[in-house]
């Protein structure tokens, strides 16, 4: 023997020590925490233990929270525009000075030729055309409708349709001001708008005046974060010890398969959790993202979210032999459920089969919270529709993730 | 009461769609006895530890360990039982003492109960006073046994070996077998699997596997003679036939037996 031996390290009967024959239901719950509580312990230090892994963790979610504050914007400023003044005077400068004074176009050349305009736009040089003919200033003189036309690249529809509206204000704007004056320069109160004077329409957007689109994106950034690490890390943590031969020998432990779920979601819960927590901090005080509803609407939204998301993500542990196949999987499912949740593009503007099929996933539902509670200070009540989806999604995820993970792993 | 016997085992058998992995294996194994499993790759044996430690649900057949069911009693048998693979490594970004304290957890072993075997298994691998380091970094037979300690953290008294030297330099290998000889010696149950010729004559008995079939079961030595006396040869001038010499032209045989 060249190690030695306590000798009271090894049973010399058959009672095997540690396992009590009858053990008492307290007991057999005392040691079903513990394992659990070991299992746990084991996840954590595992997760902050390797660097890249707390690179995940804490610095990806502000990554692409940064990404998604200020890279996406859908906001329409400081649009190229290219203008031709046939008119030259001192009305159409005042046209003019206008756009320019407004921060949504730029000036970025002038002309005397009308093709001028068309030629910039074919080149990409400019997205918006004014042009003003000439006659501009004696119509508005003489009380009938003066022109302006403006040209827009619609190859981009969403900036087109943006720019053609700011444009149309600005020129509603200065022409009102006009005969609001009683009278325009030089001429004798006749109202000077292009289009029917006196209906003033003025919309005034609620929740978010200023329709920066980073109020609308900044809190979505939450549901995407804590829907991707739910399914990351509780998928690759499983599928890793599969492929290094540990998931055995865990299973050979008197470790249960409801155990070793616990043991693994339990960490996940708690850093989606935080993530959800980091995120929400640096929008409100970075992004300064208005927060108008109540933290604990949020948090359980939250919490039936991520239960929602972790039974997907053992619903693909138990499927996937290794990372790649995991890694595969969550990329099938994570992909259409970011498309078809409102995130970057409006669910009311899919075709009718996509907006149905938007209802079985629970992205959609969580981020009518979010955006609900941060911009509109939206309760339960306000939405009850979307907190009984992800109830049912919640609950009904994790009776099917628990069964089949039994299964699997039983 | 008689104790049950560790291990007994009845037609057992494990199929894979077409592919039968193990077919109809019986034998019983008694308390205290370093049982051998020998055969090539593919030859089922880890499938049939596998079924044994609950890991794999049998086919067909029976089989009971410590007395239990493999089929409806698999819970149960975990708890009693200790298990170590080729592939386990313990968990590589762990330190030493967080490895044991983990498998403490999950067997039921805490408060000086824990101190004590912790102890027990630092000073069994030879890692005292580096509790503090990483498992990854440790070599590997210093990994093996430290396995070991952990898989028998619980004190079981029946321990399942799977190829557990595999990779492990012969030293080395060496130290471990007189580590599952001493656990013998206390009465522990050894089942083990490997393919060098040389620690199977560590075992008490061997079963020799081929293509999910048991071939052969007895001593080393009387598998030795046995296999002298077919080739005719003269025990007293010949020398006696190696296990290896023994474990080919038994599946040789078994190879024909299959064709004719």
């Amino acid at each position: 023997m060249s190690a030695p031996l306590s000798p009271a390290s090894l049973p010399s009967g058959p009672e095997v020590p540690g396992v009590p024959a009858q053990s008492s239901f307290r007991h057999r719950v005392a040691l079903r925490a513990a394992r659990v509580r070991a299992l746990v312990r084991k996840e954590l230090r595992q997760l902050f233990r390797d660097p890249k892994t707390k690179r995940v963790i804490f610095v990806s979610p502000v990554l692409q929270l940064i990404l998604f504050g200020y890279a996406v914007n859908t906001d329409v400023r400081r649009v190229a525009t290219w203008v031709v003044d046939h008119d030259q005077t001192p009305e159409s400068r005042l046209i003019l000075d206008a756009f320019t004074a407004s921060d949504y176009f730029r000036i970025v050349g002038r002309g005397d030729d009308p093709s001028a305009v068309g030629r910039a736009l074919d080149r990409g040089a400019a997205r918006v055309g004014i042009w003003i003919p000439p006659g501009f200033a004696r119509d508005a003189k003489a009380g009938r409708a003066p022109a302006v036309q403006i040209l827009v690249d619609g190859t981009n529809s969403n900036t087109a349709t943006v720019a053609q509206g700011y444009a149309q204000r600005i020129v509603n704007q200065v022409a009102l001001e006009w005969a609001s004056r009683g009278s325009g320069p030089g001429s004798a109160g006749a109202a000077l708008t292009p289009g029917a004077a006196g209906i003033d329409v003025r919309a005034r957007a609620w929740f978010n005046p200023s329709l920066e689109s980073r109020v609308y994106n900044v809190p979505a950034v939450c549901g995407v974060i804590v829907l991707l690490m739910a399914l990351l890390l509780t998928a690759m943590g499983v599928v890793r010890e599969r492929e290094m031969g540990t998931l055995d020998q865990l299973l050979v432990s008197p470790l249960s398969a409801g155990e070793l779920m616990l043991g693994k979601t339990l960490p996940v819960a708690a850093i989606a959790m935080v993530q959800l927590a980091l995120v929400t901090a640096v929008g409100l005080l970075w992004f300064d993202v208005p927060f108008r509803g109540s933290v604990a609407v949020l948090l359980v939204a939250a919490i039936l979210f991520i239960l929602a998301g972790l039974s997907v993500g053992l619903f693909i542990s138990t499927v996937s032999n290794t990372q790649q196949e995991a890694f595969l999987s969550m990329f099938l499912f994570i992909l259409p459920a970011i498309i078809l949740s409102g995130f970057l593009y409006p669910v009311e503007t899919m075709p009718d089969f996509f907006q149905t099929l938007t209802l079985a996933n629970p992205l959609r539902h969580f981020l009518e919270v979010v955006r609900g509670v941060f911009l509109k200070g939206a309760g339960f009540s306000d939405m009850p529709f979307q907190f009984a989806v992800l109830v049912l999604m919640a609950v009904g995820g994790l009776a099917g993730a628990t069964r089949r993970f039994r299964r699997v792993m039983g | 009461m008689a104790e049950p016997r560790p291990v007994v085992v009845e037609e057992l058998t494990r199929r894979f769609g077409d592919f039968t992995a193990v077919d109809r294996v019986s034998f019983q194994v008694g308390r205290g006895e370093i049982f051998g499993f020998l055969g090539p790759n593919g030859a089922g044996k880890t499938t049939t530890i596998k079924m044994l430690t609950g890991l794999l649900e049998p086919t067909e057949g029976r089989g009971w360990v410590a007395g239990l069911d493999v089929h409806g009693q698999r819970r149960e048998i975990r708890a009693r039982i200790g298990y170590m693979s080729q592939r386990f490594s313990l968990y590589p970004d762990l330190t030493i003492r967080e490895n044991i304290d983990l498998f403490g957890g999950l067997y039921g072993v805490a408060g000086t109960r824990l101190e004590a075997r912790r102890r027990w298994i630092l000073e069994m691998a030879e890692l005292q006073g580096q509790e503090g380091s990483v498992t990854g970094t440790l070599p590997l037979g210093f990994k093996q046994r430290l396995a070991l300690g952990t898989a028998i953290i619980h004190e079981p008294a029946i321990l399942f070996l799977d190829e557990p030297t595999s990779g492990v330099d012969p030293v080395a290998r060496r130290r471990f077998w007189d580590l599952i000889d001493g656990f013998s010696h206390r009465g522990v149950t050894v089942f083990v699997s490997t393919h060098y010729m040389e620690e199977a004559e560590y075992c008490h008995r061997l079963a020799l596997m081929n293509r999910g079939r048991l071939i052969a079961l007895d001593t080393p030595r009387r598998l030795r003679e046995e296999e002298a006396r077919i080739r005719g040869s003269d025990p007293s001038s010949a020398p006696p036939p190696s296990l290896e010499e023994v474990f080919i032209s038994r599946v040789e045989r078994e190879g024909g037996a299959v064709l004719g």
